[in-house]
């Protein structure tokens, strides 16, 4: 920075002499000491550049898009189940009784000017909003970059997700049309299943039976202040942490476990990031004017002996739909109770199993592998064969689900049985993800493979030399030093022997079972990874190439014919075959 | 410095390639090109004037856009005030991420990284800090000011959960009945017209509901409205059937609560709640649009598919002295979604 500020406590604070900035920022620091933060975060703190870093700044700024829109839309909506004639503009439902918040609904999206363009924005920005948290969380994931010291923001990240979704459905809730009621009715269903408490639960929640006229207001103020409000406290911290921790980056000349290469928050990151927020926000406004969503006018006010064929959730909620739908119908009557299985485990347990693996990956990882360093450069996905491919497990169980939640669309759209559908679901969700784990980990390690094949033989140029015997090969060439260098800079794995690997004396027996499947996990984990070649494997593989060299020029060749030429990939003036070291 | 404190840097000499540092900073043509520098310079400050001027443009479309005209079928207004606002964020975006990739300095910056941890000094300074302060409460030594400290907030615990009670009322037996009793009349649910069994075809469907509905006090007033009406709607809503009686396989006790193969089900799906409508006649089933369970009506509302783990409670009918459809009773078990004390 240009400007150097100093205080010495007696004189003020001075800056470049007559520059109105200047004097602003000595004004501020004086009485608020201003400066220091920069210690803190700096202005010119450096961020490394990847398009997927972008994925965490699409959740953010829809976020703030849902705050603008948000606040804009509470100015006319009434929170009421009070019951009123509509009187308003849309002809089709005028002098039909509804409730206020449906028909204030129908006001701002009929006669406030701009209000069905805020509503539409709303709710497109809430879909974008869940849909980068997931994405950027599969970004994370894949690349490794919630391993220590970022497990707590992994940790962050996940709830930000859980409470984006409830978020969502509060949000989806709230004009108490016919698809929102029918939502809460099922949600009604789903507590009402609760062992024990569950009608009680229902009856708080209701202010009564189903559907009482106290839950809008009450999904309001969880929707206007408290939820957006542990929102922004858990992305504030998910923020700082963020700057402690210093972003991760991807290894590459340069670029080590001990430093970060980029270009600074002040300009270029201000520039980029607000500019990417006006990008996202334009986009939005766009999908808000040109793409009709959730047009309530059309499904009419709220009747719980009501429904329309084909009534979907928001995307988001359509895995805990589709496993609703694929659930058997057990239910235990014993004792003069019921037990719904079928609601309670899709229902409930189900979420909860899963959002507690989510939570607990990095944990669960680090104990398996044993690895307690620090990691600050990211893994390709290819380096992680069993994380990948878990991955890949959860994204086809989770694409099979979310399919099985539309199943009578699939049945109408492509005329199948809707019950062959169910059925095949019920047992694909258990073979479908196992196949996609080893077809995924087969492909990262045939990857890896390739990577070392590239580093130890060059890179297929595809040119076929004849040799003077008439014998055909391709030419193989070795790759840049800097992609060289990229390819190598990764850890080694370690699979973890346990610590009675020999003698199983000094330890009693059941910490050895937990030790011994410890090691077992270690060993599925890691064992068929493709380490990066030694150094001696790779002066081979050099060695190699160069008899290859000298071969051709005892061939007789006047030139080298090392393919270069051809090839065009780089100037070859001076070049010889041997590797730079 | 403690060891801790380094990160564990993989040893150099068991590197296949060593690091070959961070290349070399390439000029962008902006930064050797005074043409290209202008251009880039133009480029921007048009789309910053650009954006205002679809900024000024939203706003006459506010005005001059008329709210109610459509355009291709969406709303006209919705659409010009979409696409000026959205156009005009759109260049300012633009403006600013070209700024920054043609004119500002992208020079490589590198920052060294720390680790996480705190220094072996800092911790054990705050440790020591915890310790003394510990030290001086005497809470170890006065186990019994701990502990009874801790019953006290535990207590607090208590009213924090006893003031939700009035959330809402008990559930009682609530749950259990209907406004369904001997002698209600089926009517038709829109209109409240009252059904006689020869109303009624073969393989028909018709949605129904109890004519307390549609009945108003002596001051014209509803007898039942608002949110009460919503209530009793959510458990009270039907569907009257008429099948071919030689099709009706009734379980025993069931066999005199159909007339003249016209069954009323209880509407609500024993699933998760949602209204059943979706009835095919050849097949006597019903299914329910929210998760497609099956109910065949022939056989007493038993699930033959789906997720729901109970049949559809049937409601007793008879036909009243005018010749009109009534119930004989309230259900005879709870309708839907299962809850514990259900039974
Ligand atoms: C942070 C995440 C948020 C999400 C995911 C979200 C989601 C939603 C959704 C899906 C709707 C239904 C929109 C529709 O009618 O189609 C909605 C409605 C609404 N939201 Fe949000 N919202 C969020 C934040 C906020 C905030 C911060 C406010 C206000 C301060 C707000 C105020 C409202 C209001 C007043 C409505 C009802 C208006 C209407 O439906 O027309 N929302 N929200
Ligand atoms: S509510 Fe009917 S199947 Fe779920």
């Amino acid at each position: 920075m240009s400007t150097s500020i100093t205080t010495n406590g007696t004189k003020s604070a001075t800056v470049a002499k007559g520059n109105k900035a200047g004097d602003a920022a000595t004004w501020a620091d004086e009485r608020l000491g201003l400066a220091k933060a920069n210690k803190l975060m700096s202005l010119r703190k450096v961020f490394p550049d990847h398009w997927s870093f972008m994925l965490g700044e699409i959740a953010l700024w829809s976020f703030v898009i849902l705050l603008l829109t948000g606040v804009f839309l509470t100015l006319w909506f009434k929170p009421s189940m009070g019951e009123v004639s509509y009187q308003g503009s849309y002809d089709q439902l005028r002098g039909i009784q509804m409730s206020e918040a449906y028909a204030s609904t129908l006001h701002i999206s009929f006669d406030v000017r701009a209000g069905l363009l805020m509503r539409q924005m709303h709710h497109w920005a809430a879909m974008l909003f869940i849909a980068a948290m997931l994405v950027h969380m599969m970004r994370t994931f894949l690349t490794g970059a919630f391993r220590k010291p970022r497990e707590l923001n992994w940790v962050i990240g996940g709830l930000l997700l859980l409470l984006g979704i409830l978020e969502g459905f509060a949000g989806y809730s709230l004009p108490d049309d016919l698809l929102s009621g029918t939502g809460l009715r099922i949600a009604d269903g789903l507590v009402k299943a609760t062992p024990v408490l569950g009608s009680y639960m229902s009856f708080f929640m209701f202010g009564g039976e189903f559907p009482g006229d106290v839950i809008i207001p009450r999904l309001y103020i969880a929707h206007v202040l408290l939820i957006p409000g542990l929102l922004l406290a858990l992305i504030g911290a998910h923020m700082l942490l963020l700057v402690y921790h210093k972003h991760t980056q991807w290894p590459g000349p340069g670029r080590t476990e001990n430093n970060v290469v980029g270009e600074p928050l002040m300009p270029i990151y201000m520039a980029k990031a607000g500019g990417f927020f006006f990008m996202v926000f334009g986009v939005v406004a766009l999908m808000g004017g040109l793409m009709t969503i959730n047009p309530v006018w059309r499904f009419g006010p709220y009747n719980p002996a009501e429904v329309t064929a084909g009534s979907q959730p928001d995307w988001y909620m359509g895995i805990a739909e589709g496993l609703l739908r694929i659930m058997p119908g057990w239910e235990t009557h014993i004792f003069g109770i019921t037990m719904s299985w079928n609601i309670f485990l899709p229902g409930q347990i189900g979420p909860i199993a899963l959002f507690a693996i989510v939570l607990a990956y990095p944990f669960l990882e680090q104990w398996i592998t044993g690895d307690k360093s620090e990691h600050h450069l990211l893994q390709r996905p290819r380096n992680a064969p069993t994380r990948t491919a878990f991955l890949a497990a959860m994204i086809t169980l989770y694409g099979l689900l979310w399919a099985a939640g539309g199943n009578d669309i699939l049945a109408t759209q492509f005329h199948v049985s809707l019950n062959a559908i169910t059925y095949f679901m019920r047992g694909a969700i258990f073979v479908v993800p196992v196949i996609a784990f080893i077809l995924a980990k087969r492909w990262c390690i045939s990857l890896q493979r390739h990577d070392n094949d590239k580093l130890l033989h060059g890179y297929e140029t595809g040119i076929i030399m004849r040799s003077p015997e008439g014998g055909y090969s391709e030419r193989h060439l070795p790759i840049a030093d800097a992609r060289a260098y990229k390819l190598t800079a990764r850890e080694r794995d370690e699979v973890y022997q346990g610590v009675n690997g020999t003698d199983a004396n000094g330890v009693d027996a059941p910490n050895a079972r937990v030790d011994g499947l410890r090691a077992r996990l270690s060993r599925a984990w890691f064992a068929t990874n493709v380490q990066k070649p030694t150094v001696a494997e790779l002066e081979e593989g050099h060695h190699h190439a160069e008899a290859e060299l000298e071969y051709e020029h005892a061939a007789g060749l006047d030139h080298q014919a090392d393919g270069h030429q051809y090839d065009g990939r780089h100037d070859v003036a001076g070049d010889d075959l041997t590797h730079k070291h | 410095m403690s060891d801790h404190h380094d990160l564990v840097v993989p040893e150099a000499t068991e590197e296949p390639i060593a690091n070959p540092g961070l290349p070399e900073h390439l000029p962008r043509p902006t930064d050797v090109d005074p043409v290209a520098e202008k251009r880039a310079e133009r480029q921007v400050a048009t789309l910053f004037g650009l954006s205002a001027l679809f900024a000024i443009l939203t706003c006459v479309a506010y005005f001059a856009v008329g709210k109610y005209d459509a355009f291709l079928g969406l709303g006209a207004s919705n659409v010009a005030l979409g696409s000026g606002l959205g156009l005009a964020l759109l260049s300012i975006g633009a403006g600013l991420i070209q700024w920054s990739r043609k004119l500002m300095s992208d020079h490589e910056i590198v920052e060294m990284r720390h680790p996480a941890s705190s220094s072996e000094e800092e911790r054990s300074e705050a440790v020591a800090a915890f310790e003394q302060g510990l030290e001086d409460s005497g809470i170890a030594r006065r186990p019994l000011i701990r502990n009874s400290l801790l019953g006290a907030m535990g207590a607090l615990g208590l009213p924090a959960i006893v003031f939700l009670r009035d959330l809402g009322p008990l559930p009682g037996d609530k749950l259990q009945h209907t406004v369904w009793k001997k002698g209600m009349r089926v009517v038709q649910d829109v209109d409240g017209a009252r059904i006689r069994p020869s109303d009624m075809q073969i393989g028909q469907l018709v949605n129904a509901e109890p004519e307390v509905f549609f009945e108003t006090n002596s001051e014209g007033e509803p007898v039942i409205e608002g949110t009460e009406l919503l209530q009793e709607k959510a458990k009270a809503a039907v569907i009257l059937v008429r099948m071919h009686p030689d099709d009706i396989k009734p379980w025993k006790g069931r066999e005199n609560w159909g007339v003249d193969g016209i069954l009323c089900f209880s509407k609500i799906c024993t699933h998760v709640g949602c209204p059943i409508s979706l009835w095919e006649q050849q097949t006597h089933h019903l299914l329910c649009p929210c998760h497609q369970s099956t109910f065949d009506l022939a056989d007493n509302g038993k699930v033959i598919f789906g997720p729901a783990g109970r049949h559809l409670p049937q409601l007793p009918l008879a036909v009243d002295d005018q010749g009109y459809l009534v119930a004989t009773s309230d259900f005879t078990e709870p309708v839907g979604p299962s809850y514990w004390e259900r039974g």
